[in-house]
């Protein structure tokens, strides 16, 4: 499944779809490392909004890309975390902790820019 | 009348998305809150994605429950898989905030209502999880 | 029991099977006869319901010139139903009209009332139809009874389970407007809470407020218990879900309030309190609120 990835200005933006299978988030994990690095992005938005469940392996994968990206000296921020997947998400324990979040893809880039207002 | 039950055979990744999509539908079908139908889906995903990698393979079974004076959606997973050694320890994890201790099963029981497990070693095991409509 | 008995029984179930099989086939070709019937005398059938159906002064809140176009789409469905010997489409048909009709006041009285009217005026034109052959008169209410019965359960448990879920949804509508979560800043929100709360009362609270979160945008929530006695573990537990929870979307949660009691529930329960943004009173809370909105940064969004 195609997942695009947007870049706006320094930042990349990745729409994640519903009914990503694991081997789909592989893809896209890889994918966007290798965008990140093609472009030299300093930070990326990853857009969860349609995602309609997040389990397990997508929280794990989420937060493995925010450290892989971390590692190349980018951030990363999750957005678009409906309330009942958050609500979910926390009775199984999985609370993306180290990994920013934000609202939505407005917020993100809010924080983003901020981010690298205050580190530069 | 919507499906009584639906069973889905779980052998790839891609039957962890079907499993659960097609409890998301029976759960709205069958009355229940997107809210509800969410946490139903996502404890169908642990429970296949568990079957997966401990197993290979197996299935999982969904099915409408009519009680006296409720209605409810039953969940059960199985497999022949190695089995749990110990069950206890499995279900006392607590909160894992990494999300990926072991088998998630007390994040799974927490999603529902009612839970129940069987397993022996060698002999696979049986997840049976229930939920009622409010 | 003594033999006799028994031998008489088994005779006469073998010989009741036997004439239940043929029952079936001959009711299938009975049904097919008086399908035809009824799609011949469609027209006319249909008016004498429509007028039975003014008569007994049911469906009020419709006019009459919609009575007449639901009527016949509810008269082929029906004998559609009779012919297929399958109910699916006409269960599909039934929600799909159960859920036009109901915003217009139409009761389920009403509705049960006028598919036994149809099933009524099908039946005496059967009568009339039939009635100098009483044996085929009887075959073939025997075969109409049945499906004509199962129609009309059909359509009222249709229109029953539509109804039901509409007033689940008013329901819904009606907790939503009543909710606790004060908007009292931009992208500030306040949920006080107060008195004693049960664990189905502390996930309700938590889904109105991560909706809050969503509607308001609110990037900070003081979550007052100040008026909160006492809280058990299962609460507690609820209560560091909403925090993290609302983290997810993006909102920092303030804690003010917290008694020691409930202090130390928390850290029995686990609970490192010095990760959880806790203030002492609602005031307090709502100023570093503030000053957290003064910072676009927040806090709490950093990787730890």
């Amino acid at each position: 499944m195609e997942v695009p990835i947007l870049k706006q200005g320094e930042f990349l933006i990745a729409t994640f779809q519903a009914a990503l299978s694991d081997a789909d988030l592989n893809h896209l994990r890889i994918g966007l490392i290798q965008q990140v690095v093609r472009f030299r992005s300093r930070g990326v938005i990853v857009d969860v909004t349609a995602m309609d469940v997040m389990d397990s392996f997508a929280s794990r994968t989420l937060r493995e890309i925010a450290h892989i990206i971390r590692l190349r000296g980018a951030e990363t921020v999750i957005v678009g975390i409906q309330p009942e997947v958050a609500f979910a998400m926390v009775q199984l324990g999985l609370t993306l902790e180290g990994v920013a979040t934000a609202l939505d893809l407005e917020e993100g880039l809010a924080y983003l820019n901020e981010k690298f207002k205050t580190t530069n | 009348m919507p499906a009584e039950e639906v069973e889905v055979a779980i052998s790839s990744d891609q039957d962890i998305v079907l499993a659960r999509q097609k409890g998301r539908v029976m759960a709205i079908e069958l009355g229940f809150s997107s809210g509800d139908a969410t946490l139903i889906a996502t404890a169908i995903s642990e429970l296949a994605r568990n079957i997966l990698s401990y197993a290979r393979n197996g299935k999982i079974v969904i099915r409408r429950m009519q009680g006296p004076s409720r209605v409810g959606i039953q969940v059960v997973a199985s497999d022949k898989g190695p089995g749990i050694r110990d069950v206890d320890q499995a279900l006392r994890d607590g909160f894992s905030t990494s999300g990926s201790l072991g088998l998630g099963l007390p994040g799974v029981r927490r999603l529902m209502d009612e839970f129940g497990i069987t397993s022996q070693p060698g002999q696979g095991t049986t997840v049976v999880v229930k939920k009622w409509r409010q | 029991m003594a033999k006799r008995d028994g031998g008489t029984q088994e005779t006469g179930t073998r010989n009741n099977q036997g004439a239940n099989l043929a029952r079936t086939e001959a009711s299938s070709e009975l049904l097919r006869e008086l399908v035809a019937h009824l799609r011949q005398n469609r027209t006319q059938l249909r008016e004498e319901w429509v007028s039975r159906i003014a008569e007994t002064r049911l469906l009020t809140a419709m006019t009459k010139e919609e009575i007449f176009a639901e009527a016949t789409s509810v008269y082929d469905s029906y004998v559609e139903a009779l012919e297929t010997e399958t109910f699916e489409a006409l269960q599909a048909y039934a929600r799909n009209l159960s859920e036009r009709i109901i915003p217009r006041g139409v009761e389920t009285h009403e509705v049960v009332g006028i598919v036994l009217l149809l099933r009524d005026v099908l039946a005496r034109s059967l009568f009339a139809k039939y009635q100098t052959d009483f044996k085929k008169l009887n075959r073939i209410l025997d075969a109409y009874e049945p499906a004509a019965n199962r129609i009309a359960n059909t359509v009222a448990i249709s229109f029953v389970q539509e109804r039901e879920r509409v007033i689940r949804q008013q329901q819904e509508a009606i907790r939503e407007l009543s909710t606790p979560v004060l908007q009292v800043r931009e992208r500030l929100l306040i949920l006080p809470i107060i008195g004693v709360i049960d664990p189905q009362r502390a996930r309700q609270l938590t889904e109105q407020l991560l909706r809050g979160i969503r509607t308001n945008r609110a990037k900070v929530v003081v979550i007052d218990i100040t008026g909160v006695a006492a809280m058990d573990a299962t609460v507690a537990n609820h209560l560091v879900q909403t925090v993290e929870a609302s983290r997810l979307l993006g909102a920092t949660v303030i804690v003010t309030g917290l008694s020691p009691e409930i202090a130390q529930t928390l850290v029995t329960i686990g609970v490192d309190l010095g990760k959880m943004n806790t203030v002492g009173d609602l005031q307090g809370g709502i100023e570093q609120a503030e000053r957290l909105l003064g910072y676009k940064v927040v806090p709490s969004a950093e990787p730890r």
